[in-house]
């Protein structure tokens, strides 16, 4: 894949930036396409199937799969702006789609499968030129980001590249914030509890701006700092290394 | 007895809640949790170092699982000819009926203890009750909760959601010419003069193995009081109980285990004491008890074994990294489990061994966060298997030897991921959902109360991604 200049991508949007975070998304496509590359979208995905799969409704999920291995068929790679549909779509699709007909395209999906940062700095090793005002900014990875795909350092590394960004990781910043999909409902009050620390932790860095490059800690980190009365927006990091390097508004 | 005497799932929610509702308990066990988090960190101050002594430590433990059979017969043989008499024991109750039969036979009535899970899953003390015995536990943690009618909380750390001010009041009141103190060291003195006493006295002590070399015939206890040495040595008999998983193939093994096992468990570089057991009292020794028994026990491992994916699940050292490291268990501690083993490795393992029926609800308790498995020394990949079980909780004829398939399956909950799956596997629907999920966004309920109980409604945005992107197709400035 290094080997040959990438000029063309596709983009897996994932069903919470598509419905909660459109920003997010076109912030990712705008930063690939300020690279010259063709941004493929194919307009019929809708989800990698993680919600019924981490519930143990594998046949569910396997249905969502397919569909995603279909339409991502090409051999080009495929960038998701999402630390845990990109690990399902890279760790989790070959074992659920090993005895399926498309096990071996499931495997090639896998092996094509980038986070967008880890794509953003690995691959491209883009360059950035921060154009805004100084900030301290309280940046938070995903549990699927940092174990399963391990690309925290991906994040902190684009990050680290805008001159004016103080960036703070908040103490035991590698504790979960208790999102985990349908464990915030299933398990709420554990859930709640988790994610109350590490709103405290979040506020204790005295960060204006809470970053992270997953929308499920996003939503459950921002909608408790907003219950709470909390003045500290929360952004997707693509969306605000997009604003902060002069992209036009999305 | 089946190691617990309620159904774990059975009022799960409610113990959730109250664990939740107990400041000190949570300020406790965050405390604990860090601070072995951090003790363990400092062991292993190079990544690249520990990484590749997992590997090694894993792959140990697969070599010995891959021939588990074979090693076991190997180690009855070695045992056998070294003089320690094997017994093998397929459930709990007919562990327990063994070991009582070992006492009886030996004409014993007290018994000490030295700490293990293994004991605690077949529930040997309740056993010894029965059979009117006196046991003791003798680690210093097991003995507080033993005194207290409790159970442990922690496999290694049994006492660790109790505080210095609750054990001094326990201890006064129930030892007797005991004046009340906190002092750490007074408190530790207190209780070990009780427990000198019961060591003098005891007929038999009981033990578990931490590893058992087939090559040798050798059993490996680790511990740090003394209480396993003198529980081993003292009485003239000893027995040690052990799950078949437990079985190494050569004592070279065991220092990449042990350095694992410690500093994992604890974060200590070694352990206090290593016993390294072969035989009874020889001829010329004088001191170790005369008869040593090992009772082999399966209660449901060798169905474990027979699946390829939840075999690994038998890799455990029982070192209690997994649930140091378990946001979720840092924030119930391991009564709310309700079970023996709590934790990640408790909702791997109880599911197993006593069915997804009475166990299954424990898979929830995770959020597939992943800290467990980056945390196991032996590579178990924790939230895989809490995945499976997951999937097997939910789902009929799978076809694995785990028991009480589909038992966790509720019928809203199918019939909503069929819909689900139904929008999403359907273009146009899902495009239709989400236009109007985006378009009635002022009107959605704030819903599920599960949610918006502690957070601010989700509130979808204006226009979809999908939306935004086809705009941006039909607009002449759009670049596609």
């Amino acid at each position: 894949m290094n080997a040959t200049p990438v000029n063309r991508v596709y983009l897996f949007g994932t069903c919470l930036v598509d419905v909660f975070h459109p920003r997010a998304g076109m912030a990712a496509v705008r930063l690939l396409e300020r690279e010259g590359i063709f941004v493929d979208f194919p307009p019929e995905q809708t989800c990698c199937g993680q919600p019924p799969y981490n519930s143990g409704y594998d046949e569910q999920a396997r249905d969502v799969a397919r569909q995603v291995v279909e339409r991502f068929s090409d051999p080009i790679p495929v960038i998701v702006p999402s630390g845990s549909c990109a690990g399902m779509l890279r760790h989790h699709y070959p074992s659920l789609l090993a005895d399926d007909p498309l096990a071996n395209a499931a495997q090639d999906l896998a092996a094509r499968t980038y986070e967008l940062h880890e794509f953003l700095n690995r691959v491209l090793k883009i360059r950035l030129e921060d154009q805004g005002a100084p900030v301290r900014v309280a940046m938070h990875t995903a549990c699927s980001a940092r174990r399963e795909m391990g690309v925290r350092d991906d994040g902190l590394a684009l990050l680290g590249q805008l001159k004016h960004v103080e960036v703070c990781e908040p103490e035991n910043a590698e504790a979960c914030c208790g999102f985990g999909g349908t464990f915030a409902v299933k398990m709420s009050e554990v859930s709640a509890a988790m994610a109350s620390d590490k709103c405290g932790a979040i506020r204790a860095t005295g960060a204006r701006q809470l970053l992270s490059s997953d929308c499920g800690c996003l939503m459950n980190i921002d909608g408790m700092l907003r219950k709470q009365g909390q003045d500290l927006n929360g952004e997707h990091l693509a969306e605000f290394i997009w604003k902060r390097t002069g992209g036009e508004p999305l | 007895m089946s190691g617990f005497s309620t159904h774990p799932d059975h009022d799960f929610d409610v113990r959730i809640h109250d664990a939740l509702g107990n400041a000190e308990l949570r300020e406790s066990f965050h405390g604990a949790m860090h601070f072995l988090r951090d003790k363990r960190r400092t062991q292993f101050p190079d990544p690249n170092a520990l990484e590749a002594l997992r590997d090694r430590g894993a792959a140990i433990r697969d070599r010995a699982l891959a021939r588990l059979p074979d090693l076991l017969e190997q180690l009855e043989r070695n045992c056998t000819r070294n003089g320690i008499q094997v017994h093998w024991a397929e459930t709990a109750e007919e562990a327990n009926t063994l070991i009582t039969g070992l006492v009886n036979a030996a004409q014993g009535k007290r018994i000490v203890k030295g700490k293990s899970m293994a004991t605690e899953e077949i529930g040997l003390n309740s056993a010894f009750e029965a059979a009117g015995f006196t046991c003791l536990e003798s680690d210093m943690g097991e003995y507080i909760v033993q005194q207290a009618n409790e159970t442990p909380s922690h496999i290694i750390m049994p006492a660790i959601h109790r505080n210095k001010a609750s054990i001094a009041r326990q201890f006064h009141t129930q030892i007797p010419e005991t004046p009340y103190t906190e002092d750490v060291d007074e408190l530790i003195g207190t209780g070990r003069r009780v427990l000198r006493r019961a060591f003098a006295e005891a007929d038999v002590g009981i033990s578990g193995v931490n590893f058992a070399v087939a090559e040798t015939g050798t059993l490996c206890l680790v511990e740090n009081e003394g209480n396993g040495r003198m529980s081993t040595t003292v009485p003239d008999m000893h027995i040690a109980v052990m799950g078949i998983e437990k079985v190494i193939e050569r004592l070279a093994d065991l220092p990449d285990l042990l350095r694992l096992l410690t500093r994992s468990a604890t974060g200590q570089a070694v352990t206090t004491y290593l016993n390294l057991i072969s035989s009874p009292r020889k001829q010329d020794e004088c001191d170790g008890p005369r008869q040593v028994h090992l009772v082999l026990l399966d209660n449901g491992r060798s169905r474990i074994y027979a699946d390829r994916q939840l075999r690994e699940t038998l890799r455990c050292i029982r070192c209690g990294a997994c649930m140091n490291h378990c946001p979720v268990y840092e924030r119930l501690g391991g009564h709310a489990y309700g079970t023996v083993y709590p934790g990640p490795i408790g909702q791997v393992v109880m599911p197993q061994l006593h069915g997804l029926d009475r166990a299954g609800k424990l898979t929830q308790a995770c959020s597939l966060n992943g800290a467990c498995g980056e945390a196991c020394p032996v590579r178990i990949p924790l939230p895989d298997l809490i995945r499976r079980l997951r999937h097997e909780g939910v789902t009929q004829d799978t076809g694995s030897p785990v028991k009480g398939h589909g038992r966790q399956r509720k019928p809203a909950e199918a019939l909503t991921w069929k819909i689900w799956s139904l929008i999403h596997r359907t273009p146009w629907l899902y495009s239709l959902t989400t236009h109007l999920a985006t378009r009635a966004r002022k009107l959605l309920p704030p819903w599920p109360r599960a949610w918006t109980n502690h957070r601010a409604p989700l509130e979808p945005a204006e226009r979809s991604f999908r939306e935004m992107m086809e705009q941006r197709g039909r607009d002449p400035g759009g670049k596609q």
